[in-house]
C-alpha cells in the first residue's frame, strides 16, 4: 500500500505563494461582501483551521492519533477567561502574551506523558487526560465557573489601541478581529509549513514510517514525538485563545471528548495526508457543524455516521480527493 | 589495524547459543564476509555490534574503546551504521530525503524547524553526491516506496553509508535481485571500500559475490567461527569448502 | 468495622461490573488488536435496553422472576448489535493503518452515544424494581442488598466461563491460535472471519451484561458510556490489555481504589486512579500482564 505524497510539497516557494496568493486575497477582501454574522462564521472557521492544523502535525506528520486536543484548545481558552476574571487587562496582546506560554507547558506536560506509549495507549491516554481535565473545570467551580462558565468580555486590539465599546461596538469589533485572526491564522500557517518541510520536519516523518529505521538513523524517537506533541498542542491552544473572546463564554463543553472528535473529524476531513487538508477541513467543517446543529438535535449522530462514512468511502479527504483526480487527469492527459 | 573487536561475546535464545564466545576481529579498510548456514549466528552477530540487541556478557570493542552497553544512537555517533536484511525505508518520502535524512542525523541537524530542508545546500550536495555513487540519482524525486526491488536494496544501503560510518554492516545486501543489480550493488560498496572511506562487513550468501569481493571471509557455524582467511585460504582449506560449496546447505 | 464490610462489598459489586467490560475489551484486543472505543458505548447501550425492557415489563405486569431474564437479554442484544457491526464497519479496515480502526470506533461512539438519547432522550432510566425484588439479607448486624451479592456472583461466573471456554474448549483453542498469529491460523484453514465475528460477539455481550447488572443499582444516565470507557482504559492499563487475569486483577486493584478514594478524596478521586494507571504505565509499560 504506497501513501500519496502531496506533490504541492516538492514544489518550490514561488509556487506555493502563487496558488495561495488570489486565495489570501479574497480573503481579505470578504468582509466588504458579507455580512457581519457570515463574517463571524468564518473566523470561527479560521481558528477551526489553525486547530486541525496544529493536530495534524501529530497525526499526519508524526503518525499519532490524539483523542485529547480539546484539553489544549479549553486551557487556551480558560487562560483567557482567568485573566479577565482575575488579573484584569483586557488586551488581546496579553492574552497571547499569557496563554501561550501556558499552553506550551501544558502541551509539554502532558505529551511527556503520552508519546513514551504504543499508538493504542497514546490515543487512551490523550483521552483520559482531556477528561481529567473536562471534569476538573467542571467540578472546580469556584475557580471555573462550573458547568455556567466564565464571561469573556471584548478585548482591545493593537495594545489598547483599538476598542470596542457600545452598542455598535460589535459590527466593527468582528470587523476588526477577523483581519486580527486572518493574521494570526496567516503566520500559523506559513510557520507550520516551513516546520514540516524543515530538516526535523523530515525526522518526524521517518519515524512515522519506519520507526526502527529512524533509530537507526540515530534519531532519538521520544524525543521527536515529545516535541512534535508540543507545538501541535501549542497551535491548538492558540486556537481556543483566539476563541474565548469571539465566543464571549468559556465553558467546559470545549474540554469535553466530543469536541476532541471535531478536532479529529476535521482533520479527517480535509484530508490528514496533505498540509492544506486540515485547512479546508476546519474551514468546511464549521460550515457544517453549523448547519447540523441548526437542522437537526442529533447533529452528533449525523457527525458520527459522516466520519464513518469519510473513513469508508473518503480516507484521503476532500484535498486528498481532489489531489487524487488531478493526478488521475493528468496521466489521462499525457497518455493522449 | 585493528577497527571493532569482540571479546568472548554471547548472546542466547532459550536454548540455542546464537554467539558461543565470539572473539570478533575487523580490520580497517577491509571488505570483510560474513558467511554460513542460517540460524549460524550471522545476523545475532551485526544485531550486538549495532545495538540492536545486548549481549549476555562479554565485551565490544571499538578502537579500543568499549562501546558493549551504549545505545543505538550512541553507536551510530561512534560510527556504526547497518542496513537490514528485509528492506527498511521511508516509503512515505522520496529517495532523495531517506538519504538526506541520514545527512541530517549525523550532522544533528535534525532538531532544526525553522529553516527549509531543501534549503540546505551541504547536505543538498552531500546527498546528491551519495545518490550518485549509488546510481540513484535519476530517482531522486520519486517515493521510496515506489521503487522496484534492487533499487530499494541499493537505498537501503545509501541511507546507511550516507551516515559517513567508519563500520558498515550490511545484511544480506543482494538478496532478492538480479545478478545486474547485485554487481551494482556490490561495486559501489567495493569501491567505497577501496576508497578508504568505510570499512565494510556483509553477510552475505551468494558465494560467487564472497569469492569475488571480499578481502576476508569469516565462517560461522552454530554460533562460533569455523573458518577466517583471505578468499584463496577459504579456498585451499578443503574442510571448508567441502561445507560451503559441497554439502546441502540451506542457502 | 461493618462499614468497612459493606465497603468491601460494595468494592467487589463495582470490580465485578468492572470486569465484564474490561474483559470484553481486552477479548476483542487480545483477538482482533482493535481498541474499541465504542465499548463504554455498547455497555451504556445495555443498562439503557435492560432499564427500558424492565419499565415495559412492569406495566405489563409480567412477574418479577420473570423480570429477571432481561439481565441476559439486554446483554444479548448489545451482543446482537456487534455481530451487525463488526462485518459492516470493522472488517473492512483490518488491513488498512491503525488510525482508521480507531477513528471509526470513534465514530461507532459518537452515533451509539446520541443514538441512545435519541430512543430514550435525557432522563435517567431506572431499573430498581429489579433490585428491590430480592431481599435484604442481615449479615451480622448488617443490612445489605442481596441484589448486590448476584451482581457479584454472576462477575466471579463469568470469569469463570470466560476462563472454562478460553482454556478448555476448541473454540477457546480457536481463539488463541488466532490471536496469536492471525495468517498462520488463516493457512491452517481456520475460518477468521467467523472467529472474529464471535469474539466480538462476545466482548459486546460482556460490556452489555455489565450494563445490563448494574442498572437496577445504579440509573442509566447520559455520558455514562464515556466514563466506564475511560475507567475501563485504566483498567486494562493496570492489568494489561490482552490478558484475562489482568482484566480481574486490573478491575479489583481500580475497584478498591476507586471506593477508598471516593470516601477519603471525592473529589480527586479520579485524579488517583489516573495517578496510579501513569505510574503502571512507568514502570510497566504493558500492565502487569499485558501481551501488546
Amino acid at each position: 500500500m504506497t501513501r500519496r505524497v502531496q506533490l504541492l510539497e516538492n514544489r518550490s516557494l514561488l509556487k506555493l505563494a502563487a496558488a495561495a496568493a488570489p486565495i489570501l486575497l479574497a480573503l481579505i477582501a470578504l468582509p466588504s461582501l458579507i455580512n457581519t454574522y457570515q463574517v463571524q462564521l468564518v473566523i470561527y472557521g479560521l481558528i477551526a483551521a489553525i486547530a486541525a492544523l496544529g493536530f495534524n502535525l501529530l497525526l499526519g506528520y508524526t503518525g499519532l492519533l490524539s483523542f485529547g486536543h480539546s484539553a489544549y484548545f479549553g486551557i487556551g481558552a480558560y487562560s483567557v477567561a482567568f485573566v479577565v476574571a482575575h488579573l484584569g487587562p483586557h488586551s488581546m496582546e496579553f492574552y497571547l502574551l499569557l496563554g501561550i506560554p501556558l499552553v506550551a507547558v501544558t502541551s509539554a506536560l502532558f505529551g511527556y506523558i503520552c508519546v513514551r506509549h504504543t499508538r493504542i495507549f497514546f490515543g487512551i491516554l490523550t483521552l483520559a487526560i482531556s477528561q481529567v481535565v473536562y471534569s476538573l473545570a467542571l467540578k472546580l467551580f469556584w475557580v471555573t465557573g462550573g458547568s455556567d462558565g466564565l464571561r469573556v468580555p471584548r478585548p482591545s486590539l493593537f495594545l489598547g489601541l483599538l476598542n470596542f465599546s457600545g452598542s455598535h461596538g460589535f459590527q466593527f469589533f468582528i470587523k476588526s478581529y477577523y483581519y486580527y485572526v486572518l493574521g494570526i491564522f496567516v503566520i500559523c500557517v506559513i510557520l507550520m509549513w516551513v516546520i514540516v518541510h524543515s530538516p526535523f520536519g523530515k525526522a518526524l516523518q521517518a519515524i512515522r514510517d519506519n520507526e526502527v529505521r529512524a533509530r537507526f538513523l540515530g534519531l532519538r524517537i521520544r524525543r521527536f514525538r515529545w516535541i512534535s506533541f508540543l507545538v501541535s498542542g501549542t497551535f491548538t491552544g492558540v486556537a481556543g485563545i483566539l476563541w474565548a473572546p469571539l465566543n464571549g463564554l468559556t465553558t467546559p463543553d470545549i474540554l469535553y471528548w466530543t469536541f476532541s472528535g471535531e478536532i479529529v473529524f476535521a482533520a479527517l476531513l480535509g484530508g490528514f495526508r496533505n498540509f492544506t487538508g486540515p485547512i479546508v477541513g476546519g474551514i468546511v467543517f464549521t460550515y457544517l457543524r453549523t448547519y447540523a446543529v441548526a437542522s437537526t438535535e442529533y447533529w452528533q449522530l449525523l457527525l458520527g455516521v459522516v466520519l464513518v462514512t469519510l473513513v469508508l468511502v473518503l480516507p484521503t479527504g476532500i484535498v486528498g480527493a481532489i489531489s487524487q483526480a488531478g493526478q488521475r487527469l493528468g496521466r489521462r492527459n499525457a497518455v493522449t | 589495524m585493528i577497527l571493532l573487536k569482540t571479546v568472548n561475546l554471547r548472546k542466547q535464545f532459550g536454548e540455542t547459543r546464537a554467539c558461543d564466545g565470539l572473539d570478533f576481529v575487523v580490520n580497517k579498510g577491509e571488505f570483510l564476509s560474513l558467511v554460513g548456514s542460517n540460524g549460524a549466528g550471522k545476523t545475532t552477530l551485526v544485531n550486538l555490534i549495532s545495538a540492536h540487541l545486548q549481549p549476555d556478557s562479554g565485551q565490544i570493542l571499538l578502537e579500543d574503546r568499549d562501546i558493549t552497553f551504549t545505545t543505538v544512537a550512541e553507536r551510530i555517533k561512534a560510527g556504526i551504521a547497518r542496513s537490514f536484511q528485509i528492506v527498511n525505508l521511508f516509503d512515505g518520502l522520496s529517495v532523495f530525503d531517506n538519504v538526506a535524512l541520514a545527512v541530517f542525523s549525523r550532522d544533528g541537524k535534525t532538531v532544526k524547524m525553522t529553516r527549509l530542508a531543501d534549503h540546505d545546500g551541504d547536505a543538498r550536495r552531500e546527498t546528491l553526491e551519495v545518490l550518485g555513487q549509488f546510481g540513484l540519482a535519476s530517482k531522486a524525486a520519486a517515493p521510496a516506496g515506489r521503487l522496484a526491488q534492487g533499487e530499494r536494496k541499493l537505498l537501503d544501503v545509501a541511507v546507511a553509508y550516507a551516515l559517513r560510518p567508519r563500520l558498515l554492516l550490511l545484511d544480506e545486501p543482494t538478496s532478492g535481485v538480479s545478478t545486474h543489480e547485485k554487481a551494482q550493488i556490490m561495486d559501489t560498496v567495493s569501491s567505497v571500500v577501496r576508497g578508504g572511506m568505510v570499512t565494510a562487513v556483509v553477510i552475505e550468501h551468494d558465494m560467487d559475490v564472497v569469492f569475488r569481493y571480499s578481502d576476508r571471509i569469516v565462517m560461522m557455524h552454530e554460533g562460533s567461527f569455523l573458518a577466517d582467511g583471505t578468499p584463496e585460504e577459504i579456498r585451499a582449506n578443503k574442510e571448508v569448502a567441502n561445507i560451503l560449496l559441497g554439502a546441502p546447505l540451506a542457502i | 468495622m461493618s462499614i468497612l464490610i459493606i465497603q468491601l462489598l460494595n468494592s467487589l459489586l463495582y470490580a465485578s461490573v468492572l470486569f465484564l467490560i474490561a474483559a470484553g475489551l481486552s477479548l476483542i484486543f487480545g483477538v482482533m488488536r482493535i481498541v474499541n472505543l465504542a465499548h463504554g458505548s455498547l455497555y451504556a447501550v445495555g443498562a439503557y435496553v435492560t432499564a427500558w425492557l424492565a419499565g415495559r415489563g412492569i406495566a405489563l405486569g409480567v412477574g418479577l422472576g420473570w423480570l429477571f431474564l432481561l439481565l441476559p437479554l439486554g446483554a444479548l442484544s448489545v451482543a446482537l448489535i456487534g455481530i451487525v457491526i463488526e462485518p459492516l464497519l470493522l472488517r473492512p479496515f483490518y488491513r488498512r493503518a491503525e488510525e482508521y480502526q480507531l477513528l471509526v470506533t470513534f465514530g461507532l461512539l459518537q452515533i451509539l452515544e446520541d443514538l441512545i438519547r435519541l430512543v430514550w432522550g435525557g432522563t435517567p432510566l431506572s431499573a430498581d424494581t429489579l433490585m428491590d425484588a430480592l431481599p435484604i439479607l442481615h449479615i451480622g448486624g448488617l443490612f445489605y442488598p442481596a441484589y448486590n451479592l448476584l451482581v457479584i456472583a454472576i462477575g466471579v461466573v463469568a470469569a469463570v466461563i470466560l476462563w472454562a471456554v478460553i482454556y478448555h474448549t476448541k473454540f477457546g483453542v480457536l481463539l488463541r491460535a488466532t490471536s496469536q498469529d492471525r495468517r498462520m491460523a488463516s493457512a491452517l484453514g481456520l475460518n477468521v472471519g467467523l472467529v472474529y465475528v464471535v469474539a466480538f460477539g462476545i466482548g459486546c455481550f460482556m460490556a452489555g451484561l455489565g450494563g445490563a447488572i448494574v442498572v437496577p443499582t445504579q440509573t442509566a444516565v447520559l455520558g455514562m458510556g464515556v466514563d466506564a470507557l475511560i475507567i475501563a482504559f485504566v483498567v486494562v492499563v493496570i492489568g494489561g490489555l490482552g490478558s484475562l487475569k489482568g482484566a480481574l486483577i486490573g478491575a479489583v486493584v481500580v475497584s478498591f481504589v476507586r471506593t477508598a478514594g471516593i470516601q477519603f478524596f471525592p473529589e480527586l478521586e479520579l485524579a488517583v486512579l489516573y495517578l496510579i494507571a501513569a505510574l503502571v504505565l512507568l514502570v510497566r509499560p504493558t500492565g502487569l500482564f499485558g501481551t501488546t
